[in-house]
C-alpha cells in the first residue's frame, strides 16, 4: 500500500481550464439554447464538477485504488460475504459488445442470443436449486429477498388468507427482518437453542393462522446445516405457512443439497456470492429468486418464456406482484454467473462447495486451540469464533481485526451473527489453498499471543494501512459527508 | 475450467489436521433424506476456450450498438463512455473488493464514494447524497418511503403519468406492503398538468413524484409544481436525468426535496438494463430519513483525514426491522463509474454533451416535422427526447428501419393506449448529422 498521506480530494485538484475530455465539433446547425428553453429552465453557473487533465484524473484513481485492499490482492475472509476468486473469463464475456452494448427495449428478434442466456441460465440454476421458476430482476440478495416474500404474501392472500407474521430466527441476517417489513409483515424473532441451531419447540410456539412464513438461512449464519430441516419444514407446512430460504450461504450446497428438495418454497441466491461476479466494493449484485410451481404465478414480470425456437419477454401476467427493477435485473452479472456454472460443470460445482466446508473446517481446527469456537461440531463453509476471553485483557473482536491488517489480511466479519458475543467469523471459500490458510491461521495465533505479552500493540493498530484507526464517532457527531469549497 | 487449487495430497493431510477419515465426515449434519445422490445435470465443465466459442456463437445473435444506430432512449442511453474509464474501473483492487467495513483497508473505495456523493450534490443542487441505490427506478421507490416516513401519518402519494412507465410499476410493487393510496397525474401537452395537481393535493398527500425532463422528454414547470405541494405540506421527489443537469437548472436549486435519478448515462454501459446505479440526494435535515449508505469524513489519532461508512444505525444490520430501508448491496462500481465520468466531463464538458444532444435532438425533430403524415403532438420544450405523432404504426417504421441496421423510436401505444402511433426518438451526442438525415429519408419514404 501507499504511504500515508494526505491525500487531496479530485475537487481540491481542479484547476479552471483543464480538460479530459474532447467532443467532436457539432455538426448540426448551431443554435443557442435560449432559442429553444424559455431561460427560467437554464442553469445559471454549471455544476461544480472538477476540472482536471486526463492524466491527473488517471493518476488520482490509481493511487485511490492502492489504497484498497481486494481479493486480487490478498486472502478475505469475511464470513457471509463469500469472497471467492473472480474468474476473469467471466469478465471478458461480460464486456464482449454483443451483450453490453445492447439496449434493454430493443426488438426481441435482435435479443435471441441474450434472451437464451437468460433461458439457459434459469434452467441451470433450476437443476442446481431444485426449484420450477425463477426471476432474475432483483438485482441483490436484499431484493430478493423482498419479492420472495411480496410473493408469498401475493399467494397467501389469492386464497383469502391474511397472515401478517414472518418468524425469523435471531440468528439471521440484518436483510431478513427489514425485507419482511417492506413487504407488508411484522416479524417475529425464533430462538436459536444451546446447539447454535432453530429451537424447534419455540418454532412451534410461534406457528399459528398468523405466520405467513418462517424466513432461514441454511446452512445458517454461524455455519451449521439445521440438521432438523424436514421436522422445521413439516411444522411450518402443517400450520399453512411457507419456508422461505436466504441463500447467501448456497456455497455451502451445490451438488450436495438443494433447497428445494428441504422443504423450502421460495429461495434468492446472490449470484455475486456463489457464482463469482466480482463484488465491486458494495456492489453490483444479483439476487435471482427461486420459487415453487404454485408460486410462479406472482413472479415479477417480464418471465423468459420460450415459444418454439424463440425467446420472448412475457409481460402479461396478471397475477404478478409487479416490476422491482427498471428493465430485467443485473444483465451484466447474470452472464458472468452463467459462464461460471458452464466452466464448472456438475464436477466443479459440487468441488467447490465440497472445498469450501474442508476450507472452513481446517481453519477451525487449527484455531480452537486459540480462539473459542462458538459451537465445537463440523460446521459447513464457513465459521464463526468468539474473542470473548480476551475481554478481561480489555481486547475487542475489533482489536483483533485491526491487527490483522498489519499481517497482511482482510479481517474477518465482526460482531455478527448478533447472539454470539465477540464474534468473528471466517468463511475462507474454496479458492484458497492450504498454505493462504496456513499463513493466516499462524497470523490469528501469533495475535493471540501478543495480546498476552502486549495488548497494546493490538489497541493502537493498525499500523501498515494508510490511516490508522478511525474515529468513528467523529464520522457521525461532526458529520462531513461531502466536501464543499473551503 | 475449476478454480481450486487443492490437490488430492492436501486434502489428505487436512482431513488429518481435522481428525475425520474422510470428506463424507465433514457432511454429517446432513440428514441423508436430503442428500442429492447424483451428480447435477449441469454439463461438463468446459475449458475457456469451448466457453469462447460458445458465446461467440450466441453473441452473434445479437444485434448490438456498435453496429447498428440508436435512436431508443426511455430509461437506457448510449452516451459516449470516455476511454479511461474501463482501465480504472476494472483495476482488481476497485473491482474485487467488497464493502467498505474495514474503514483503513478500503480508503480508496471511501475517499471515491465520497467525491461521488460531492459530485452527485453539485449536480443536484443538494445537500447530501447517499453511496447509491440500485437503479432509477428502485430509488424513486426508495424515494417515496423516506417520503412516507417523513409525512408520517399522511398516505397519499401523487405520480405524474409523465414518468417511465417502468419506474411507476416498480414505485407501485415496492409500496404494496404499506398502506398507501396513489393517485394519477394527467398530462397535459407532454407535460404533467397544473390543474390536475391542484385540484388532487390535500392535507393527506405524503409526497408529489415527478421526472425531469419526464418519459416524453419535455420539461415540467417544476418551481410551480414545488409551490402546490409545499403550500398543502407535502413534499416533493424528482427523478432526473442527470446529462440534462449539465444546461438545465436543478430541481434541488428549485426547493425539491429528493432528488433521484439513473446514473447509467454517465459512463455505464447499457447491457440489457443492468446493472445501473441509482443516486439519491435530499437536505440535510433529511438525512437521517436517508436509505443506504453514507461515507463521512473521520480522522485517526494522528490527525490523518480518512473516511469511513457513517450513521450506520439507520442500516439493516444494525437496526433490523427498524432500518431506513434493507438496502445492503448497493452499486458501488456503476457508482464510481459515475464518478469518473463526471470528473472527466467536468464543469463545462457535461454541459458540452447536454448541449449537443440537445442541439441534434431538436435539429431531429425539425426534419421530421417537415414530412407529410409526421406530426408534433406537444409544444412544450424537451431535452434530448421528443415524440412525434405518425400516420403509420411504430412498429412498421422499426421494422423497415432495422432492415437498415438502425433500431428506431420507442412505441409509446404500448404504455399509453391514448397514444397511439405516437413515436418516442432520443439523440444523443453520439449521433451524426449524417445518421440523423438518413433517418428522416427513411421514414420520408412511403
Amino acid at each position: 500500500m501507499a504511504e500515508a498521506k494526505r491525500d487531496k480530494l479530485i475537487f481540491e485538484k481542479s484547476v479552471s481550464g483543464r480538460k479530459a475530455y474532447a467532443l467532436p465539433p457539432l455538426d448540426v446547425p448551431e443554435s443557442s439554447l435560449e432559442s429553444l428553453f424559455p431561460s427560467k429552465f437554464l442553469r445559471k453557473e454549471p455544476p461544480g464538477l472538477p476540472e482536471v487533465s486526463e492524466l491527473d484524473l488517471v493518476r488520482h484513481y490509481v493511487k485511490l485504488s492502492q489504497k484498497n485492499f481486494s481479493i486480487d490482492s490478498g486472502f478475505y475472509p469475511l464470513g457471509s460475504c463469500t469472497m471467492k476468486y473472480n474468474p476473469k473469463i467471466n469478465d471478458e464475456i461480460a464486456r464482449l459488445p454483443g451483450l453490453a452494448a445492447l439496449h434493454p427495449l430493443q426488438p426481441e428478434e435482435t435479443l435471441q442470443g441474450a434472451l437464451g442466456l437468460l433461458y439457459a441460465l434459469e434452467e441451470l440454476l433450476k437443476e442446481i436449486l431444485g426449484f420450477d421458476r425463477i426471476s432474475f430482476q432483483p438485482v441483490a440478495g436484499a431484493q430478493g429477498e423482498m419479492v420472495g416474500l411480496m410473493m408469498i404474501r401475493a399467494y397467501l392472500q389469492s386464497k383469502g388468507e391474511n397472515r401478517h407474521k414472518v418468524l425469523i430466527p435471531d440468528s439471521a441476517h440484518g436483510t431478513n427482518p427489514a425485507s419482511a417489513m417492506l413487504a407488508g409483515f411484522e416479524v417475529e424473532e425464533i430462538r436459536s437453542n444451546s446447539q447454535g441451531l432453530i429451537d424447534l419447540d419455540d418454532l412451534k410456539k410461534h406457528m399459528d393462522r398468523d405466520c405467513a412464513a418462517l424466513m432461514l438461512t441454511n446452512p445458517n449464519t454461524l455455519g451449521l446445516f439445521e440438521k432438523d430441516i424436514i421436522d422445521i419444514s413439516k411444522v411450518v407446512h402443517e400450520a399453512g405457512g411457507l419456508m422461505y430460504m436466504d441463500g447467501a450461504n448456497l456455497n455451502a450446497l451445490l451438488g450436495l443439497v438443494r433447497p428445494g428438495d428441504m422443504g423450502f418454497d421460495v429461495v434468492h441466491s446472490n449470484l455475486h456470492k456463489t457464482f463469482s461476479t466480482p463484488h465491486g466494493g458494495g456492489g453490483p449484485g444479483a439476487g435471482a429468486v427461486a420459487v415453487k410451481a404454485f408460486l410462479a404465478p406472482f413472479l415479477p414480470k417480464p418471465t423468459i418464456e420460450k415459444k418454439g425456437e424463440r425467446y420472448v419477454l412475457d409481460d402479461n401476467r396478471p397475477d404478478s406482484i409487479g416490476k422491482v427493477s427498471t428493465f430485467y435485473g443485473n444483465f451484466g452479472n447474470l452472464v458472468r454467473a452463467y459462464v461460471y456454472i458452464r466452466s464448472n460443470g456438475a464436477e466443479g460445482l459440487a468441488r467447490i462447495s465440497q472445498m469450501a466446508i474442508l476450507n472452513a473446517n481446517y481453519v477451525r481446527s487449527k484455531l480452537e486451540k486459540v480462539l473459542k469456537v462458538a459451537q465445537d461440531r463440523i460446521c459447513m463453509h464457513e465459521v464463526v469464533f468468539s474473542a470473548k476471553k480476551f475481554k478481561s485483557r480489555e481486547i475487542h473482536a475489533r482489536d483483533i481485526c485491526k491487527r490483522l491488517m498489519d499481517y497482511g489480511f482482510h479481517p474477518p466479519t465482526v460482531y455478527f451473527p448478533l447472539i454470539v458475543e465477540e464474534a468473528l467469523m471466517i468463511e475462507p471459500t474454496e479458492t484458497e489453498s492450504k498454505e493462504t490458510l496456513d499463513s493466516f491461521c499462524d497470523a490469528l495465533i501469533s495475535i493471540s499471543k501478543e495480546i498476552e505479552l502486549n495488548p497494546e500493540l493490538l489497541l493502537n493498530a493498525p499500523f501498515t494501512t494508510p490511516v490508522g484507526r478511525l474515529d468513528e464517532t467523529e464520522a457521525v457527531k461532526k458529520l462531513n459527508v461531502r466536501w464543499k469549497k473551503g | 475450467m475449476m478454480y481450486t487449487p487443492h490437490t488430492e495430497e492436501e486434502i489428505q493431510s487436512m482431513l488429518q489436521i481435522i481428525g475425520i477419515p474422510s470428506m463424507e465426515g465433514l457432511f454429517a449434519d446432513i440428514p441423508k433424506s436430503v442428500r442429492l445422490n447424483r451428480i447435477l445435470k449441469t454439463g461438463r465443465p468446459l475449458s475457456e476456450l469451448e466457453i469462447r466459442q460458445e458465446m461467440g456463437d450466441l453473441v452473434r445473435k445479437n444485434s448490438h450498438l456498435e453496429e447498428y444506430t440508436s435512436f431508443l432512449g426511455a430509461g437506457s442511453y448510449d452516451h459516449y463512455i470516455p476511454a479511461l474509464i474501463g482501465p480504472i474501473l476494472f483495476r482488481s483492487e476497485f473491482y474485487t473488493a467488497y464493502t467498505p467495513y474495514q474503514a483503513e483497508l478500503s480508503q480508496g473505495m471511501l475517499q471515491a464514494i465520497y467525491e461521488y456523493q460531492t459530485a452527485i450534490c453539485e449536480l443536484t443542487g443538494m445537500e447530501v447524497a447517499n453511496a447509491s441505490l440500485y437503479d432509477g427506478a428502485s430509488a424513486l421507490a426508495e424515494a417515496v418511503l423516506m417520503m412516507v416516513r417523513i409525512g408520517k401519518k399522511r398516505s397519499e402519494i401523487l405520480i405524474s403519468k409523465t414518468i417511465h412507465p417502468f419506474y411507476q410499476d416498480v414505485v407501485r410493487t415496492y409500496c404494496k406492503g404499506l398502506d398507501l393510496k396513489f393517485i394519477e397525474v394527467e398530462y397535459q401537452n407532454g407535460q404533467v398538468s397544473l390543474d390536475q395537481v391542484k385540484k388532487q393535493i390535500t392535507d393527506n398527500t405524503a409526497g408529489l413524484l415527478l421526472q425531469y425532463p419526464n418519459f416524453f422528454g419535455c420539461l415540467e414547470e417544476i418551481p410551480e409544481l414545488i409551490q402546490l405541494a409545499h403550500d398543502k405540506g407535502a413534499k416533493v421527489a424528482v427523478s432526473v436525468d442527470p446529462i440534462a443537469l449539465g444546461i438545465l437548472n436543478s430541481p434541488g436549486e428549485l426547493g425539491a426535496d429528493i432528488i433521484v435519478g439513473e446514473g447509467q448515462g454517465m459512463g455505464n454501459s447499457m447491457s440489457l438494463g443492468g446493472p445501473y446505479v441509482g443516486f439519491f440526494a435530499t437536505r440535510t435535515e433529511f438525512i437521517r430519513q436517508l436509505p443506504g449508505r453514507i461515507v463521512g469524513v473521520a480522522h485517526d489519532k494522528e490527525g490523518r483525514r480518512g473516511y469511513t461508512l457513517t450513521l450506520q444505525t439507520r442500516e439493516q444490520h444494525i437496526k433490523r426491522e427498524r432500518a431506513t430501508s434493507n438496502i445492503c448491496t448497493n452499486e458501488s462500481l456503476n457508482a464510481l463509474a459515475s464518478l469518473f465520468y463526471m470528473v472527466t466531463l467536468g464543469k463545462k464538458g457535461l454541459a458540452e454533451v447536454a448541449r449537443q444532444s440537445t442541439l441534434k435532438a431538436h435539429f431531429l425533430q425539425d426534419a421530421l416535422s417537415r414530412i407529410p403524415g409526421v406530426a408534433i403532438p406537444w409544444s412544450a420544450p424537451f431535452f434530448k427526447e421528443f415524440a412525434v405523432k405518425l400516420d403509420r404504426s411504430p412498429k412498421e417504421i422499426n421494422e423497415a428501419l432495422l432492415k437498415e441496421r438502425i433500431i428506431g423510436g420507442l412505441d409509446l401505444g404500448r404504455y399509453y393506449p391514448e397514444l397511439k402511433q405516437h413515436y418516442l426518438l432520443c439523440v444523443t451526442e453520439k449521433r451524426t448529422k449524417s445518421e440523423l438525415e438518413r433517418l428522416v429519408a427513411l421514414i420520408s419514404r412511403r
